[in-house]
């Protein structure tokens, strides 16, 4: 029996030492441990050894039935080693081939300069909200200080509904809507389409979007006006930007000012961008008008306030170096996707 | 407005400025210049020379040989022109000199450099001048040679600088005034803008004739009957005309502006225009009916011949200017063509007058005549300048000797404006700027601009010119521009902390924005209004309510006439300008206002409602419309169920590919959706299959849920059933869904529809559908017996709907 036991180690260890694949380990492993194999026929014989030696010769049987499943699990283990890395290197892929690509949608570039907005004003502390498009007269103009016939109201710069009603020329209207709540203190920025009676060109389009802006509560200064521009030219064309506050005028700010920014393509040098000028004009601005407060029942003793208008195709354009602001409205994928 | 550097200084002699200083500091100070021409940009080594003797060329029958005297040198120039002779003072150019361009007129970037040399074999060591050449023209110049050397007057002092002489070291600015200011449109205006922004004294000019003949009431009546339409009118008047050119001062004043001059009288109307803002007419007494002058409203439908020989249409809103028998000009528009100035003219009228600004600039208009002097007039003028700037114009007269003065003056005024008086406030200035400038700083802007201050009362008065300045917020600006806005400190608003934040719609648009965009749609932008003609693209009804539509009265063309009220006609133009562009696929969203009225026509205000609309073309199907529908909705947090109903109702839609989305059990219809009509799709061009569906984003406002729950991820596995039915075509999935979703119950998690078949295996207008359903419990593993008496109970419901398992 031992010398039995021994032969079928010595043979099974052999045998699968020379094994090369794992279908014939997996044969090997039923022709030894398998329910038929030479290990069960050799437990079967157990019955004829004699009763005094059968602990011994058991724990033989067992040691050796042990010692074979350890070699077939180091092969089996080993080889399962090679056949992976074998796999591996038949895997290598070319990682320079692109990448796939989900097709998702894209933003407008409006959309995206204004989101860039709303975040730096939300940042600072503004509300964003919106007004009527269609509007009456007296928003966009008369409580603007803007009277009748005045030369802004000609109707080759505004479209009318009829006398009373027409399409908002400026967001501007929004700010006497805001104030006229009756809520103090106000800090409001409100995007939103404007028309003007423009012929579709390169630089002008008869709709529009601007964003205004309008502060009012006790002790705004102009110098809070400056500051405020300032810090949005900075975060929104860049930390080294300067600007420059030349007067202006609009009816329903004194004082009034343009604001310039130093040209962000050449940092003020000039250049073919800002036309060789180092400044780019992006905005108008100015203190509320008292009469404008006045108006709508501020009193302008107690309360100042500061508006600003800018145009977010302008911005846009700007930004994004788009050259005809007619591709905003055409809406081509292939100019779309850009953004 | 343009004014030249030159004429500006002969009212602050004391400015230096170079010309790039003078215009950064004119645009920091609020007077913004566009530009500058500068006259001596390109010119360099040009002196006056006199020729001493001229020679014809050995070898050139053309070329001339002179022998040039430049002061300090005599120099051989050979020259082509014909028109020098001995004794001629010209502009020479020395060697390596500069002109600006050729005698033909055309300018050189940067000028030319003129180099000693030789013409056919003789050494030439300069060349003279023609004004082309100088960078100028015979118009500015009259009394320039034409296709020749300009032969210089006989004062012109040889070997000086001949630049200098013709008053081309200078520069024309062209500024840009803004409507308030009107008294800029002066040099009178510019030159005290330029001394308070340079802080020098400003030297304006008091008129006054020395010399007059006889009585201007002896000659002349004037009336004005719309004294509502003019506020004032002058007159004076001259008599033995003498008409000549202008002396050279003027002629090159004139120039500078850009003007060219013609004769003493009319170069003196636009001298005095131009100095003082004030437009003046000019006309032949001889030619005034009765020597009376009446101002007064036309007729409706009278005709009137104005000066440049078009016959006009009046209507009684037009205010003209008559004399005792008929009209003789239209009052600060153009004057008549009988009444004009003509070169036998023995006396002229000359009339300064104040119009109101408004009924003058939309008389012009209706009149489609916009003049020199209706673009000053309609800014609404002065009043008080109508009589200093007649009495300018005669003082020239008088100076250029191009007539008599007839003494007195006819000054119909009888409401004068008188000068406003403002409370001089510091502090008030400080506080409102932000700024600490001291009291005496801020006093010393004021006299440059003619602004008077009384310490005793602290009050400034203010001239009339400025008729922008009203109310103390006034004064700040003049304060800050001059302080200059640079030197003004750059400061954040110190009140309370408040929180910033975008308001509900705008937090609703940009989840809708999200979505779109991860279902691979594009943000379009259109335009707010569109066609009529849309709606008959669109095959909708007569009585659509799309086509209660709001028009504009005054549009820029019918396609841009009517405020849109859906998204539709925008998307299948833009879906068009892509397939027309071999696009292969386009996927475009847009979110914007439609503009439904509440009554036409308008009398309130319309219902703008936030819109979303979405499309596509070239890959996908109605389900993928479907499908993104949903999921915006879904990402919307919006609990209530959604209803797909097909009623075919939607006139631009695939009849049976379409469907209304609603909302509440059906009750509240929130959007649609479909396969484009092929029909429409062809007539915009697309040919293909196109989807658009649009919804109601600003319903949704309300019902969108941001607020997110936790539900419990499960414990127990799930048991799934597959079941596949057969059933009439006509039968909607939603149908079997319900069923589903009903008896279902708790234990139903979801459901699925993984195949759709139709086919001769189940028989005609039958079709299959094969659905995925998912069974689970919070607390337990399912077992069969827990999910077979729900699923008997589904079969049993779909077979009352004559819907079969398929076997």
């Amino acid at each position: 029996m031992k010398e039995k036991l021994a032969k079928i180690r010595q043979e099974a260890i052999e045998k699968i030492k020379n094994v090369s694949s794992m279908e014939s380990l997996n044969e090997l492993k039923v022709a030894y441990l398998g329910k038929k194999g030479q290990m069960t026929e050799v437990l079967k014989g157990m019955k004829d050894v004699d009763a005094s030696e059968r602990p011994l010769i058991g724990q033989m049987v067992n040691d050796t039935r042990n010692e074979i499943e350890n070699c077939f699990e180091e092969m089996r283990s080993s080889l399962e080693s090679a056949i992976l890395e074998a796999r591996l290197k038949t895997e290598v892929i070319d990682v320079t081939l692109p990448g796939k690509a989900k097709d998702l949608g894209h933003e407008h570039p409006c959309s995206l300069i204004l989101s860039e907005v709303e975040d730096i004003f939300i940042g600072m502390g503004y509300e964003v909200v919106s007004g009527p498009e269609v509007e009456y007269d007296y928003y966009n103009f008369e409580a603007l200080n803007i009277p009748a016939n005045h030369p802004a109201k000609d109707e080759q710069d505004t479209f009318y509904i009829n006398n009373d009603i027409l399409l908002r020329t400026q967001t501007s209207s929004v700010q006497i809507h805001q104030m006229e709540k009756g809520v103090l203190p106000i800090r409001m920025i409100a995007p939103g389409r404007v028309f003007r009676a423009d012929e579709v060109d390169a630089t002008h389009s008869p709709c529009f979007h601007q964003i205004e802006g309008l502060v009012v509560d006790k002790g705004i200064t102009f110098a809070d006006l400056k500051g405020t521009l300032d810090e949005f030219a900075k975060r929104f064309f860049g930390p080294d930007t300067r600007t420059k506050f030349r007067p202006h005028h609009f009816p329903f700010t004194e004082p009034s000012a343009e604001v310039d920014v130093s040209c962000f393509k050449c940092g003020g040098k000039g250049c073919r961008f800002c036309k060789g000028e180092g400044w780019i004009e992006i905005l108008g601005c100015g203190m509320v008008h008292p009469h404008v407060l006045e108006m709508v029942g501020i009193d302008p003793n107690e309360y100042s306030g500061f508006a600003f208008g800018m145009g977010l195709e302008r911005l846009t354009l700007l930004k994004c170096e788009i050259d005809d602001m007619r591709l905003l409205y055409e809406n081509d994928s292939r100019f779309l996707k850009q953004f | 407005m343009n004014a030249s550097l030159s004429w500006i200084k002969a009212y602050v002699p004391d400015l230096t400025a170079g010309y790039q200083e003078f215009r950064d500091a004119m645009t920091l100070s609020g007077t913004k210049v566009e530009g500058f021409t500068q006259f001596d940009k390109d010119l360099d080594k040009i002196v006056i020379g006199q020729i001493d003797k001229i020679e014809k060329h050995p070898d050139a029958d053309k070329l001339l040989i002179c022998q040039v005297n430049l002061g300090d040198e005599n120099v051989q120039i050979v020259t082509g022109a014909s028109n020098v002779f001995e004794g001629a003072k010209i502009p020479v150019v020395k060697d390596g000199g500069k002109v600006a361009g050729g005698h033909d007129g055309k300018m050189t970037e940067g000028g030319i450099t003129i180099k000693a040399g030789k013409l056919r074999g003789i050494d030439s060591y300069g060349m003279m001048c023609s004004i082309e050449e100088l960078g100028s023209t015979r118009e500015m110049y009259p009394d320039a040679a034409e296709n020749g050397i300009y032969i210089l007057p006989d004062d012109a002092e040889i070997g000086a600088d001949a630049i200098e002489y013709l008053g081309l070291h200078d520069a024309n600015y062209e500024f840009e005034i803004t409507s308030n200011r009107v008294d800029c449109y002066s040099v009178l205006g510019i030159a005290r803008e330029a001394a308070a922004t340079f802080r020098l004294p400003f030297h304006g000019i008091e008129p006054k004739i020395e010399k007059t003949i006889e009585d201007i009431h002896d000659y002349l009546e004037v009336e004005v009957e719309d004294p509502d339409l003019c506020p004032r009118y002058t007159c004076m008047m001259v008599k033995n005309i003498r008409l000549a050119p202008s002396p050279m001062w003027l002629q090159r004043r004139l120039a500078s502006n850009g003007i060219r001059p013609i004769n003493n009288v009319v170069d003196i109307t636009n001298y005095v225009m131009e100095e003082f803002g004030q437009p003046m007419h000019a006309f032949d007494y001889d030619t005034i009916h009765g020597h009376k002058i009446i101002v007064k409203r036309a007729n409706d439908g009278d005709l009137f011949v104005t000066l440049d020989g078009q016959e006009r249409k009046l209507d009684k809103d037009i205010l003209m200017i008559n004399d005792a028998e008929r009209p003789i000009g239209i009052a600060g528009i153009m004057g008549g063509e009988d009444s004009k100035i003509t070169d036998d003219v023995q006396t002229l009228v000359f009339e300064s007058a104040c119009f109101d600004g408004t009924n003058n600039r939309l008389s012009a208009k209706r009149l489609g005549m916009r003049t020199d002097a209706s673009g000053k007039y309609e800014k609404g003028l002065d009043p008080n300048n109508a009589l200093p700037a007649l009495i300018r114009a005669c003082q020239l007269i008088e100076e250029l000797d191009a007539g008599d003065v007839v003494g007195g003056t006819i000054d119909i005024y009888p409401d004068p404006v008188e000068e406003k008086q403002i409370l001089f406030d510091p502090e008030r200035i400080n506080a409102y700027l932000g700024t600490d400038i001291d009291e005496e700083t801020q006093l010393s802007f004021f006299p440059p601009l003619e602004i008077k201050y009384d310490p005793s009362t602290r009050m400034l008065t203010i001239p009339t010119f400025r008729q922008d300045l009203l109310r103390g917020a006034d004064i700040a600006e003049e304060v800050a521009r001059f302080y200059g806005y640079d030197n003004i400190p750059s400061t954040l608003p110190d009140s309370e902390e408040m929180s910033g934040r975008l308001t509900r719609g705008f937090v609703v648009q940009n989840k809708i924005r999200e979505t779109m965009r991860a279902y691979g749609y594009s943000e379009a932008m259109t335009f707010s209004f569109e066609s009529p003609k849309v709606f008959d693209k669109l095959h909708l009804v007569a009585d659509d309510p799309h086509r209660n539509a709001i028009t504009i009265s005054n549009p820029l063309g019918e396609d841009y006439s009517i405020m849109r009220t859906s998204l539709i006609n925008g998307m299948l133009t833009s879906l068009a300008i892509n397939y027309n562009r071999r696009n292969k696929t386009a996927a475009l969203y847009e979110l914007s206002n439609i503009y439904l009225p509440k009554a036409l026509p308008l009398t309130e205000l319309p219902d703008e409602r936030m819109t979303l609309c979405f499309g596509f073309y070239g890959d996908g199907d109605f389900f993928d419309l479907k499908g993104t529908m949903e999921e915006v909705l879904t990402r919307l947090g919006l609990k209530m169920s959604r209803d797909y109903v097909a009623d075919g109702s939607i006139a631009f839609l695939h009849p049976g590919r379409q469907a209304k989305v609603m909302i509440k059990g059906g009750r509240e219809q929130i959007g649609y959706l479909g396969e484009v009509h092929p029909q429409v799709s062809k007539t915009y061009g697309i040919n293909g299959k196109a989807y658009v569906a649009q919804v109601d984003a600003q319903a949704l406002y309300e019902y969108a849920n941001f607020d997110k729950k936790y539900k419990e991820i499960p414990k127990y596995p799930a048991v799934t059933r597959d079941l596949s039915m057969v059933m009439d075509k006509s039968i909607p999935a939603g149908e079997i869904e319900n069923v589903i979703a009903k008896c279902g119950g708790k234990l139903i998690e979801s459901y699925s529809l993984f195949d759709v078949y139709e086919g001769e295996r189940i028989g005609e207008n039958k079709k299959s559908l094969a659905y995925n359903l998912v069974f689970r419990a919070k607390d337990r593993t399912l077992e069969d017996k827990d999910v077979n008496p729900v699923i008997d109970k589904i079969i049993e419901k779909l077979k009352e709907k004559n819907i079969e398992l398929r076997s």
